[in-house]
């Protein structure tokens, strides 16, 4: 299912005294399919632009075709159940969210709100607790006695188990060390391949963007700043730097390097490796010289 | 010049009710007056655990605990509250207000300061963490980096000896952290402040001065963030990380690059390639 936001702005409160601009002429594409990272500081407006994807808000002006339904203003919109139900949002922290006696319990709420009968929703569950990288034991646990990074994988599953067609993640990995962070970005990226998903990552993080994603999307006081791939992002950091983006470790080591040494390398490195052989020749052609 | 010990514990051990094992086993530190101490950890080492024994909301089962010569317990648990200052993870679950200015006046008013000095401490705190332009905001409205940064205002306003950071940059966006960090450090300078900073952010932890590993509820090791990153494949089993720099040096000596050893920080490093390479 294709998404697409077009000449979108939004205003909160919008007509009342506290009326404030949150994002305005925002154009995204989202074919389906994609993998999208959506980058910005804190305020930038990557969370108002993350919920007009399934139209918890509707644009003040423009509009958000979500597969074949318009969302604008005008419009009064009915049957939003049918959108939300096909765009899964994973919010940030989503394991405050639980709340049922079992895990199985929390995760069928879900799909049963949207009328799945509940023998189809427990073998949901069965499933989207395995991609999930856990164990059908777990689900008759409760929520509650699970560690943290537990419980945020049955709330993911939660999502899941609603077999949307587009996942929407706000700072999945927020509160996670280092291996939980690189574990549930792999899960994420194979459930991705493997359903076919279009996944929307809002993220603060240079090197998951630029690691995972097809596109990306800088979002900059509440506009679009610049669209592209990973590499045409980053094959210009100066941009980004200048508004005090940051840009991923590899990249802006690669501009320190080319500054020191009056150089320019033949490609934007985007990973370890790629810097180091290109860091090892430039110093190799250098003793030989 | 001898360092004062400012908080002191002794073989701390700590369980909580639902779990079989122990969160804590045996843990013994101290920390020093003006000193920042990172504490780092996978999820579930025992980190935050350790901060909610620092701020007596848990009490240890074995061991003790002194902060500036208080046996922390249940009847001294309000005074040393006074000393210690903590921002959570989570800025949802810290706002009290129903604006900015009112959620960092509440420790204050609490605290009973004439209104004069309050107003004074609130404006102050705002505008070391850059939120002065939203003062009668409403925190729903803010973004979850920004009510942080309200939060960590709340806490510097009522000037607590030693700080407790429980991941609280991990929300934030790169600049945003870099502020709140930067704001810390300042006030810590000004105010000789402790810092205690509880993260798995390595940036973060490499500003530290002292760096303790925790790991699975056990003190794993103590150093400088020049001994403790040397650690390097240990710290990844141990499920963290390695900082970019190191870890870059590593795969540049495995290329036959010669560096004098792994460096902790990209300006030396390059300065290092600069050096062996071209200035012979």
């Amino acid at each position: 299912m294709d998404i697409s936001l077009q000449e979108v702005e939004y205003r909160y409160q919008a007509n009342t005294p506290f009326e404030r601009l949150a994002i305005k002429d925002v154009s995204i594409d989202i074919p389906s399919g994609i993998f999208l990272a959506i980058i910005g500081h804190t305020g930038s407006g990557k969370s108002t632009v993350l919920q007009h994807l399934n139209a918890l808000l509707k644009p003040t002006t423009g509009k958000v075709m979500i597969g074949d339904r318009e969302v604008n203003a005008e419009k009064k919109q009915k049957n939003l159940k049918a959108i939300r139900q096909r765009v899964g949002i994973v919010f940030q922290f989503p394991e405050h969210q639980l709340f049922d006696e079992t895990v199985e319990k929390d995760i069928c709420f879900g799909p049963m709100n949207f009328g799945v009968h509940e023998e189809e929703a427990k073998k949901r569950a069965r499933i989207a607790i395995k991609q999930v990288g856990l164990s059908e034991e777990i689900l008759s646990k409760s929520p509650f006695e699970l560690s943290g990074g537990q419980m945020r994988r049955v709330a993911i599953a939660g999502v899941l188990a609603m077999e949307p067609d587009v996942i929407v993640l706000d700072e999945p990995t927020a509160g996670l060390d280092p291996r939980g962070r690189r574990e549930i970005m792999d899960m994420f990226h194979s459930l991705h391949l493997e359903r076919k998903l279009s996944t929307v990552l809002v993220t603060h993080s240079m090197e998951d963007a630029s690691k995972y994603a097809d596109q990306i999307v800088i979002m900059q006081n509440g506009q679009v700043y610049k669209k592209g791939t990973p590499n045409e992002i980053f094959s210009s950091p100066e941009g980004l730097l200048e508004l005090g983006l940051d840009v991923p470790e590899v990249v802006r080591f690669q501009q320190k390097v080319e500054e020191k040494f009056q150089t320019k390398f033949s490609q934007t490195c985007l990973t370890v490796e790629k810097l180091t052989e290109e860091i090892a020749s430039m110093v190799k052609r250098g003793e030989q010289e | 010049m001898s360092k004062k010990q400012l908080v002191q514990l002794e073989n701390v051990s700590f369980q909580y009710d639902s779990e079989d094992r122990f969160a804590l086993k045996n843990v013994s530190f101290d920390i020093y007056e003006g000193e920042w101490l990172a504490i780092v950890g996978h999820n579930g080492s025992g980190k935050s655990t350790l901060a909610k024994l620092l701020n007596g909301l848990q009490f240890p089962q074995e061991g003790s605990i002194t902060v500036n010569g208080m046996t922390l317990n249940e009847e001294t648990v309000w005074e040393t509250r006074r000393l210690i200052g903590m921002v959570f993870q989570n800025p949802d679950n810290q706002f009290v207000g129903t604006t900015v200015q009112d959620d960092v006046a509440f420790g204050l008013e609490n605290n009973g300061i004439p209104r004069e000095e309050m107003l004074e401490r609130v404006n102050y705190s705002l505008e070391k963490v850059k939120m002065a332009q939203f003062l009668d905001q409403e925190p729903h409205q803010l973004s979850g980096g920004q009510k942080q940064r309200v939060a960590i205002a709340g806490v510097i306003a009522l000037r607590p000896s030693i700080i407790i950071l429980d991941e609280s940059t991990s929300m934030l966006d790169p600049r945003g952290r870099e502020e709140v960090l930067e704001t810390v450090k300042e006030l810590k300078d000004i105010h000789k402040m402790t810092v205690i900073s509880i993260t798995h952010d390595l940036e973060e932890a490499v500003r530290a001065d002292r760096i303790l590993v925790m790991n699975k509820g056990e003190l794993y090791r103590e150093g400088s963030p020049e001994e403790i990153f040397q650690m390097e494949e240990e710290l990844v089993q141990l499920g963290l990380d390695i900082p970019f720099p190191v870890k870059l040096s590593k795969t540049l000596k495995e290329q036959g690059v010669f560096l004098s050893k792994h460096f902790l920080s990209e300006e030396e490093l390059v300065a290092e390639l600069w050096t062996f390479h071209y200035k012979k």
